[in-house]
């Protein structure tokens, strides 16, 4: 219910003590204020990381080959575990839940890149066309390797935007040929990486061509698959499941960790997660923190109220006024001042939020800061009950005055 | 319209206690203009407390306008006193940032009576006590007699069936004290009981009865020769032969 009188009186007593009123404002504005960039600074941090492991897909397990460390089954220790296109067929076949797999294979020794009379050299990989799923490469122009390209051994090649400007400048790298020592490639595509730079200076060939042409045979040097919408604990199945299979086919003991090495980005992934929650949390304990020092700040302010208008209140019951009605006038008041200051502080942090956000530098580490509007709400209601929690002991002591002490002089 | 019945307060402080009122039987009749008198101490204003429902008393019984007031809840309470009751204090208690028509309202506010009707109320007030064109001065604008007048303004304007008026002229000068005692009597003529606590003789002295307590009890109580005006000169009469008596180490 809207008291235009009961208004009007809390109106009339802030504005009695302007500078006061400004003050106690002013710590819960601050609080606000605090919370909002504190919690816009959290998300700026955790897109910032997010953003670290934008290069690959977050749901995946990298398997690399090793050297046996210990005996088994009569075997020696320190073999090489050498995989082979047999493995990926194996995984790919017996392993549950495998969303998209590549191998990679990386042709030895230098290698040339040439075109005209341009020439590097380049980070070569022969993969399956999985791989695009894998390293999250964007075709720009064409098309990746496809599953024709791996059947019929073509000699195309995907080529990284940077190696394209390197090589052809401004002209598109399109149905041209490049020359890797000396044998001509097609390219066929060109890709962006939103790994970044770096891995826009690579190339990518079909596997089965490579191994045919650089001597590689059926040899595999590590595979990489994705476990789709897999749990963690899913996907860590899976890894002892590719682990186990592997063991079986390349006799070595399963719980050789030196074998095989698997990464799970999940188990990345969920750490960084974790992390995230963590700086969330923490920004949360900090920001509730400095509105409490806020409520703390109001409520004191409020209670010298009280303690000056002592006389007042006692009157105010001499001639009619419930308790209640006098724990409202407090009350209100208290919320009155909350509510305006902190709106105040949550208007200036959200402003300062979007200053930051579009006139800063693309950070690595810290991305795009912001708070929604479930924050704001959220905000928002703190704020009321932060005003209430602050009138609240004012307002029972005011209401606990007795109307005696009107009657007594000073 | 006030029946006191063995009346017994007592304040306890830590381990010590005080007894105050030891037993008052006391009536006031409706219509009546009554002052207390006694040396500080004696329990008059406790009494006035008592009577104005400020304070809870431990034993006895006190009817107002045949009502049992006894253990009531503070919403209660503030019932009774806006409904029924009517205060002046010695020191005003006028709100300091309400000019004199809002301080006058004020009561009104409590009866959730709308703004307007508060305030043309309050300006009828004002004039009966001569104010009218103070309405939009504050306290501190004023002088003591006219806050006294405002303050007994606000006291009628829920037409309460007893006054109660704690030292009304103890701030006031002999001249302005006639003025607002002039007031009080005027309001007695309209048929509101008045209870007057004082120690100035001549303003006990302008009432029908004069009460005298003592250590908590009543002393004497008799009637004044009231309607022939006070006769003491403006100077005289400070302390009459009843309070001379003995001055108890109070407050």
């Amino acid at each position: 219910m809207f008291d235009l009188d009961k208004w009007q009186e809390i109106l009339t007593t802030i504005s009695q003590n302007k500078l006061r009123t400004f003050l106690t404002g002013f710590s819960v504005a601050w609080g606000i204020f605090m919370l909002v960039v504190l919690l816009g600074s959290g998300t700026g941090l955790a897109n910032g990381i997010e953003y670290q492991f934008r290069d690959d897909a977050m749901n995946s397990l990298w398997v690399r080959s090793g050297q046996t460390s210990v005996p088994y089954k009569g075997l020696q220790p320190g073999r090489n575990v050498r995989f082979t296109d047999l493995d990926h067929e194996e995984v790919k076949r017996t392993i549950e839940g495998v969303e998209h797999i590549t191998s990679r294979f990386f042709p030895r020794g230098e290698l040339r890149v040439s075109y005209g009379k341009e020439s590097s050299s380049y980070d070569i990989r022969s993969v399956h066309p999985d791989h695009k799923y894998l390293e999250n490469t964007l075709v720009k122009d064409g098309r990746f390797l496809d599953d024709f390209d791996i059947s019929e051994y073509r000699k195309v090649a995907a080529i990284g935007v940077r190696v394209e400007e390197a090589l052809f400048g401004r002209r598109s790298a399109i149905g041209e040929y490049i020359k890797i020592n000396n044998i001509p490639f097609l390219v066929v595509g060109t890709f962006r990486d939103i790994g970044g730079p770096g891995e826009e200076e690579k190339i990518y060939l079909p596997i089965t061509t490579a191994q045919r042409i650089f001597n590689g045979g059926n040899r595999v040097n590590m595979f990489m698959l994705t476990t789709g919408t897999a749990s963690l604990a899913e996907s860590q199945k899976m890894a002892d499941d590719v682990r186990n299979l592997l063991a079986q086919r390349h006799s070595f003991d399963p719980e050789d960790r030196r074998a095989v090495f698997i990464y799970n980005a999940n188990e990345r992934f969920q750490t960084v997660m974790q992390l995230i929650r963590g700086i969330r949390a923490f920004v949360w304990v900090i920001g509730i923190g400095t509105i409490l020092a806020g409520v703390v700040g109001v409520s004191n302010i409020m209670m010298i109220v009280v303690k000056e208008r002592t006389r007042e209140i006692g009157l105010r019951k001499a001639i009619g006024a419930t308790p209640g009605s006098i724990v409202s006038l407090i009350l209100q008041e208290s919320v009155l001042i909350t509510a305006v200051a902190g709106y105040i502080g949550l208007v200036l942090g959200v402003a300062l939020l979007e200053v930051a956000s579009s006139s800063m530098p693309e950070w690595e580490i810290f991305r795009d800061p912001h708070v929604d509007l479930r924050v704001a709400l959220l905000a928002t209601a703190i704020l009321i009950l932060a005003g209430t929690l602050a009138g609240l002991v004012p307002a029972y002591r005011a209401a606990r005055v007795q109307p005696v002490v009107a009657l007594k002089d000073e | 319209m006030l029946q006191l019945e063995g009346i017994e307060k007592t304040y306890r402080m830590g381990k010590s206690s005080l007894r105050v009122l030891k037993g008052i039987d006391l009536t006031i009749e409706k219509g009546e203009m009554v002052s207390i008198m006694g040396p500080s101490g004696s329990g008059k204003s406790t009494l006035l407390n008592v009577l104005g429902i400020l304070d809870a008393y431990d034993g006895g019984e006190y009817r107002l306008d045949g009502t049992l007031m006894k253990g009531l809840s503070e919403r209660r309470a503030a019932h009774y006193r806006n409904q029924f009751l009517g205060f002046v204090f010695q020191s005003f208690h006028l709100v300091p940032f309400k000019n004199a028509m809002e301080n006058v309202a004020l009561p009104l506010y409590y009866q959730k009576v709308g703004r307007r009707q508060r305030n043309r109320t309050a300006m009828e007030h004002l004039e009966r006590v001569g104010l009218a064109d103070w309405a939009n001065h504050r306290p501190s604008e004023m002088s003591g007699g006219q806050q006294q007048r405002v303050a007994i303004a606000r006291s009628l304007i829920t037409q309460p069936k007893v006054i109660l008026a704690d030292e009304p002229t103890g701030a006031l000068d002999t001249q302005t004290s006639r003025e607002v005692m002039d007031i009080l009597k005027g309001v007695h003529e309209g048929g509101t009981t008045v209870v007057i606590v004082t120690h100035e003789h001549d303003i006990s002295e302008m009432t029908q009865r004069v009460i005298h307590l003592r250590d908590g009890l009543i002393e004497s109580s008799e009637r004044t020769t009231h309607g022939h005006g006070p006769a003491s000169p403006p100077t005289g009469g400070y302390e009459g032969p009843v309070s001379a008596e003995s001055v108890a180490a109070g407050d």
